[in-house]
């Protein structure tokens, strides 16, 4: 089966620092990784290639950088990579994002299963899986915890919802986004790392998909951000100081009546 | 013809309007008096309870349109979308909203490709532009780190999803009244290549996002084997027990108790942090608790900033006197 997985190279989030005037994101020092989810569905693409045959490609819309992030997931065990690349896609919000991958996906052809990520730490929409469904004509399932079993046309997997897990059999193709749950990711080995520095790695432009040219980057994003300012916080503290047995006493008392006051216990 | 009017996706399971519908309710009333508008909500299901869809009305709603069949009890994504999109195509919506969850998020996205409309994920603040009717939408992006305000400016209709839990569910008002539609699911809507076979349920996930009272674990917690004194402490309260990522991460508590960007927002009427920092992206899923109070021994720590009442001390010596405290208060309560 040909298992086409789409990646995301996003900023190391842990390390973010904001620029507290602009509102914006300091990207000097901060590391670009695969987008963290997207590790668990390159892993569980691979365990399915191992078990049923076939390859797994990786795609990844991004600026020519982006392509660290391939290598890393070739690294890892995958078959093949393809960079898309366009300063014309630059600005994209997930519809114009979708439509892309989406074409890329066309031209790669006879895929059975698209894996995705259920949603990158840094835009952190989770929109562009079911996007890329959308405009493949593809059936979606999200927020997939288990593949239970992979057939010829079909496979059953386990959907965590708010209540439980929904059982659900999908026919393929079918694009699937994945959660934590879904396997363990595993580490890229040396051989793997070898064949990723020598492996070439095609680059995608808008020319070379069938894609409208209006219907790119910031373009053809019918979203636009307006804003971006930083989250304010601030509530007016009573705060007690509990440093020997006697102050605790004492700040317990103060925030019993306190809850009491304001008719919580 | 033009778009206009407010909508909302009203969620349904069993055949019960599920809460998520009546905050949207919130949420869609304002608009709607904003920008002079009515509001009708949108529901897809199986033999769905004809009080509950009245009650839609008594809550906010213009108007329901419910479209109904066997196919539509459970939510797949490729019926409900057929359905969402004849609805575009007959009435028009200026503006769509549905709850961020499992089927929103699904749901919608696999719509708004469809109907090339924006779509923004999410959202915690939802305004609008009287007179362009322009929905300006307020978002957490980049882990929490900062909010963006969207817009969709030249496609209609405009669509978001909104956090479960970031507004008051809708109230009765007596006296409201408003029209029920039924449109017909034609079965050219209801193919699906989606089969649910089977559902396991679990019983944890509803208790933290119900719960008038909230206590949170911390990584101060130190370690899971003093996770009990924490429980103890939830148990006297009669709350619900929560926990940071750190937590989470270690493994002394399960996923589902996870509050935060990540995990569930929770708004109680109390929340008691003891050992949690305070991160941005742990208040993105508690700030908007009623009281807050903290236990932290750092006098700096962030959670103080939102805090209404903080003791600066040792979680380790404070927690059981206060266990001890609440038991007694509530016993001779
Ligand atoms: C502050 C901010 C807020 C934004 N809010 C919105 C919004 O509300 N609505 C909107 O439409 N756009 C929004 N965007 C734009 C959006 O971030 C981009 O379109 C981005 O390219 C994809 O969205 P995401 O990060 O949300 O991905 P998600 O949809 O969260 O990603 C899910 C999965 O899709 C795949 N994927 C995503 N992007 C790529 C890629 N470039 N290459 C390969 N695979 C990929 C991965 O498998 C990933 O795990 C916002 C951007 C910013 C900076
Ligand atoms: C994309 C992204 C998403 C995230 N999502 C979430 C999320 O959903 N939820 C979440 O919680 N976090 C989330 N995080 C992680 C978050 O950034 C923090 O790392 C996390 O919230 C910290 O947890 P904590 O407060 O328990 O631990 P710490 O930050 O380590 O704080 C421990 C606190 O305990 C105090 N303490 C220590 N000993 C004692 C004692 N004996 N008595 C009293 N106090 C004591 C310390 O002073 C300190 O303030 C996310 C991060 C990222 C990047």
């Amino acid at each position: 089966m040909r298992i086409i997985v789409p990646i995301k190279q996003v900023p190391e989030t842990n390390a973010v620092r904001m620029d507290e005037e602009t509102g914006t994101m300091i990207r000097e020092g901060v590391e670009a990784i695969i987008n963290p989810l997207d590790l668990y569905a390159i892993e569980i693409a691979i365990r399915m290639r191992d078990e049923h045959g076939g390859e797994v490609v990786v795609i990844s819309m991004g600026p020519p950088k982006a392509v660290k992030a391939l290598r890393e997931a070739i690294a890892m065990g995958c078959d093949s990579a393809v960079l898309i690349s366009d300063k014309a896609f630059a600005g994209a919000d997930t519809w114009a994002t979708s439509y892309v991958l989406a074409g890329a996906i066309k031209r790669i052809g006879g895929y059975d299963l698209i894996i995705c990520g259920e949603r990158a730490t840094d835009g952190d929409t989770g929109q562009v899986g079911p996007g890329i469904a959308s405009f493949l004509e593809l059936p979606v399932a999200s927020y997939i915890g288990k593949v239970d079993s992979v057939a010829e046309k079909s496979c059953r997997v386990h959907r965590l919802v708010e209540t439980g897990y929904e059982v659900l059999e999908v026919d393929l193709p079918a694009v699937l986004t994945v959660v934590k749950e879904i396997a363990d990711p595993r580490l890229p080995t040396l051989r793997g790392k070898q064949k990723a520095r020598k492996m070439d790695i095609p680059t995608w432009a808008g020319g070379d998909l069938k894609v409208e040219p209006d219907k790119l980057g910031l373009n053809g994003s019918p979203t636009r951000v307006v804003k971006i300012h930083k989250p304010t916080v601030a509530r007016n503290c009573q705060k007690v100081a509990a440093a020997d047995e006697q102050a605790v006493e004492q700040a317990v008392d103060q925030l019993v009546a306190f809850l009491q006051g304001k008719d919580l216990m | 013809m033009k778009y206009s009017g407010i909508w909302i996706l009203a969620e349904q399971d069993g055949g019960r309007v599920q809460r998520i519908s009546y905050e949207l309710l919130t949420r869609g009333r304002e608009l709607a008096e904003k920008r002079n508008t009515d509001l009708t909500a949108m529901i897809f299901g199986h033999d769905i309870n004809a009080d509950d869809l009245q009650e839609l009305i008594d809550c906010g709603a213009d108007r329901v349109v419910a479209m109904e069949a066997s196919e539509l009890e459970h939510f797949l994504v490729e019926p409900y979308s057929a359905c969402m999109l004849r609805i575009i195509e007959e009435y028009r919506p200026e503006i769509i909203i549905a709850g961020a969850t499992s089927t929103g998020r699904t749901l919608m996205p696999y719509v708004a490709i469809k109907a090339h409309a924006g779509l923004t994920a999410d959202c915690t603040v939802l305004d609008i532009e009287a007179d362009t009717g322009n929905l300006l939408q307020t978002r957490p992006a980049i882990g929490g780190n900062i909010l963006a305000t969207i817009k969709t400016p030249s496609h209609r209709p405009q669509m978001a999803t909104v956090r479960p839990r970031s507004t008051k569910p809708a109230a009765k008002q007596p006296g409201r009244s408003g029209e029920i539609i039924r449109l017909e699911a034609t079965a050219d809507l209801l193919t699906s290549r989606v089969r649910r076979v089977g559902f396991e349920a679990s019983e944890e996930s509803h208790s933290l996002q119900d719960a008038d009272v909230v206590v949170a674990v911390g990584r101060g917690i130190k370690k899971s084997e003093n996770i009990p004194l924490m429980q103890e402490l939830a148990d006297a309260l009669d709350a619900a027990l929560g926990a940071s990522r750190d937590v989470i991460d270690r493994g002394w508590m399960s996923y589902p108790h996870q509050i935060g960007l990540s995990g569930k927002t929770v708004t109680p009427k109390f929340y008691l942090g003891a050992g949690v920092s305070g991160s941005i992206q742990h208040l993105a899923g508690m700030q908007t608790a009623e009281t807050i109070v903290a236990i932290n021994t750092d006098p700096d720590a962030q959670i103080f900033n939102v805090a209404d009442f903080g003791i600066v001390g040792d979680l380790f010596e404070i927690v059981p006197v206060l266990t001890e405290k609440i038991r007694q208060v509530k016993g001779n309560g």
